[in-house]
């Protein structure tokens, strides 16, 4: 019987046994309490510093196959302990501070990175019973420690005394801000429509998965996360060939390692969050009965999310930098105040309504403002002048724009 | 002393001591960074203040968004930007003087004021209304004016933000 219990919700049977424990000895209620606290995000913490090990695993074995090669293969079954080598050689190499650093900035800057992303894990529910803390301002909460990551880069470009650092850091700083704005505007749709910023509540309030409500919001979260974690194609942040590495370029070592680490888990983060908040998070059959299920569901969810984001680090080249802003304040920033405009005044009008109906109405204005923006980006497109580059008769496939004003234009 | 009276203790001891470095540190980037922590250390008194949307708040508005500004604006500067020797005004004691006499004349003002022996009660879990704070803003009878006012100032400084750093074509000025 006690076993079942077990199966069905470790995480409750253990935390009510280390209790009991606790109590046991003889220790006030409040200090159990507060051991418990600091027990619990001690754990959690480093059980998601351990999951970055099989999470490098997973996606240099994707990327691997990407690129037509094998990817890690020889420590362990499938190369799956490949990380655990990498992580002692890096424990073992030399921490190198360079000259004129300034030595405390460069220092907290790499615990701030993973500091930033670990807090994000205290606000998730993992499933019905298992979450951190239920803070009612959870969403926010999640948005302001990311800003705690921007410092983090910061005080590394400008601790580590070094140009490409600085400029790193610049570009890092500049586009997680930019980005920062579409996605906190697609983040808004699931809080109007669950009416709490409390992640909790935002789960449980998907009887119908947001993603099916609000599409165009879920892509645009998606696409301006996988910006906020800096990957490819928004990679500009450590572009290796213009940037050396970026921000962590005077970086070795274990420091190195740790903005590697805060790296991997804020993807993993950021999936996680776009399950919780588009996907039904722990949501499915069965779910609430047996919490450990919930828990599956969420990181099957998530882990098809990171898939997709792993997928397109694998094949897109990286923008430039006029792209990547115009992408940003062009087209996602104003697209999704449209989203968010849309779907408040949409969802207060159809509240009433029976759910399947009400969930259609919503797709089908996705749907609209899908396509509108369709036609503006094909309308832009065509009024765009592309100036031809290099010499007149190069033999490269041109669209007929460029002809006859490379025709037209020969005065210029 | 309840464990809470010991983090204020603590958390006010770090903000009112990084306030002092912020004016006291040789390098202007080390000043904005002490400037960090004096505000961080705002927001970890809301949070025991059981007040989370504020916390939040000002982590989000003064870390996430001005004191990144700010540090990008030191970070453009031109030069090192750091104090060669002591300070330029010979007589700073009589500063030090004018500033400890406005500061005790104030807490004298204030020496009668209830805030000063109110004692704290804790809140019950669900006290803090954030959606009665957002009716609030767009209420005419409440904040509406201040809350838009606030906004055209806002966008008055971006508009005078773009006019500065757009980019001139021809020499024109």
């Amino acid at each position: 019987m006690t076993f079942l219990d077990f199966l069905k919700d470790p995480v409750v049977f253990l935390t009510q046994w280390f209790n009991g424990l606790l109590a046991g000895w003889g220790l006030a209620p409040g200090a159990v309490q507060a051991i418990g606290v600091i027990a619990g995000s001690f754990i959690l913490a480093t059980g998601a510093m351990l999951f970055v090990v099989l999470l490098i695993w997973i996606e240099r074995k994707i990327i691997g196959r990407i690129q037509d090669r094998l990817g890690p293969n020889r420590i362990g079954p499938w190369g799956i302990l490949q990380s655990i080598p990498d992580m002692i050689k890096i424990f073992t190499k030399e921490h190198i501070t360079p000259s004129g650093a300034d030595k405390i900035p460069f220092n907290v800057a790499p615990v701030l990175a993973v500091g930033a992303v670990l807090m994000v894990w205290a606000v998730i529910p993992f499933s019905v019973t298992f979450f951190g803390v239920d803070l009612n301002v959870g969403l926010l909460f999640v948005v302001a420690v990311g800003s705690l990551g921007e410092m983090a880069i910061v005080l590394a470009g400008w601790g580590s005394n070094n140009k490409y650092a600085l400029l790193g850091a610049f570009r890092a700083v500049g586009q997680m801000i930019s980005y920062s704005v579409p996605m906190i505007l697609a983040m808004i749709v699931p809080v109007l429509m669950a009416g709490s910023m409390s992640l909790v509540q935002i789960v449980q309030q998907q009887d119908v998965w947001f993603i099916l409500v609000s599409p165009v919001a879920a892509f645009i979260l998606f696409v301006s996360s996988i910006a906020e974690v800096g990957r490819s194609p928004f990679d500009l942040v450590e572009a290796e060939s213009e940037l050396v590495a970026g921000f962590n370029v005077e970086y070795s070592g274990l420091k190195f390692g740790m903005f590697y680490v805060g790296e991997f888990l804020h993807a993993f983060t950021v999936a996680l969050l776009f399950a919780a908040l588009f996907l039904g998070g722990w949501r499915g059959p069965g779910a609430e009965e047996i919490p450990v299920l919930g828990f599956i569901y969420f990181f099957i969810k998530t882990g098809i999310v990171y898939f997709a984001s792993v997928l397109i680090r694998g094949s897109l080249p990286r923008f430039r930098i006029d792209q990547m802003m115009d992408l940003n304040w062009k087209l996602l920033t104003p697209v999704s105040l449209l989203v968010l405009i849309v779907t408040a005044v949409a969802y207060k009008l159809i509240a009433g309504l029976p759910t399947v109906i009400w969930v259609l109405i919503m797709l089908a204005l996705n749907a609209v403002i899908f396509w509108l923006v369709g036609k503006y980006l094909e309308l832009y497109d065509s009024q765009r002048i592309r100036r031809e580059v290099g010499r007149r008769d190069r033999p490269i496939a041109k669209t007929k724009k460029v002809e006859a004003q490379s025709e037209s234009g020969a005065g210029l | 002393m309840t464990g809470l009276q010991i983090a204020f203790l603590l958390i006010a001891g770090i903000t009112l001591a990084s306030a002092i470095m912020v004016v006291g540190a040789k390098k202007t980037m080390h000043s904005a960074m002490w400037l960090v922590l004096a505000l961080m250390g705002v927001a970890a008194v809301f949070a025991t203040l059981q007040a989370s949307f504020y916390a939040v708040v000002q982590l989000l508005v003064y870390i996430g968004a001005i004191a990144i500004l700010i540090l990008f604006a030191v970070m453009l500067t031109r030069g090192a930007l750091e104090d060669a020797g002591g300070p330029t005004h010979k007589r700073w004691w009589m500063v030090a003087l004018a500033g400890t006499l406005f500061f005790g004349g104030l807490v004298w003002a204030l020496r009668l004021w209830s805030g000063f022996t109110a004692i704290l009660v804790e809140l019950p879990k669900d006290a803090e209304h954030i959606a009665e704070f957002g009716a609030a803003l767009v209420d005419p009878g409440a904040y509406l004016i201040p809350f838009e006012a606030a906004s055209v100032l806002l966008l008055a400084g971006m508009v005078a933000a773009i006019y500065l750093s757009v980019e001139r074509k021809g020499g024109r000025t």
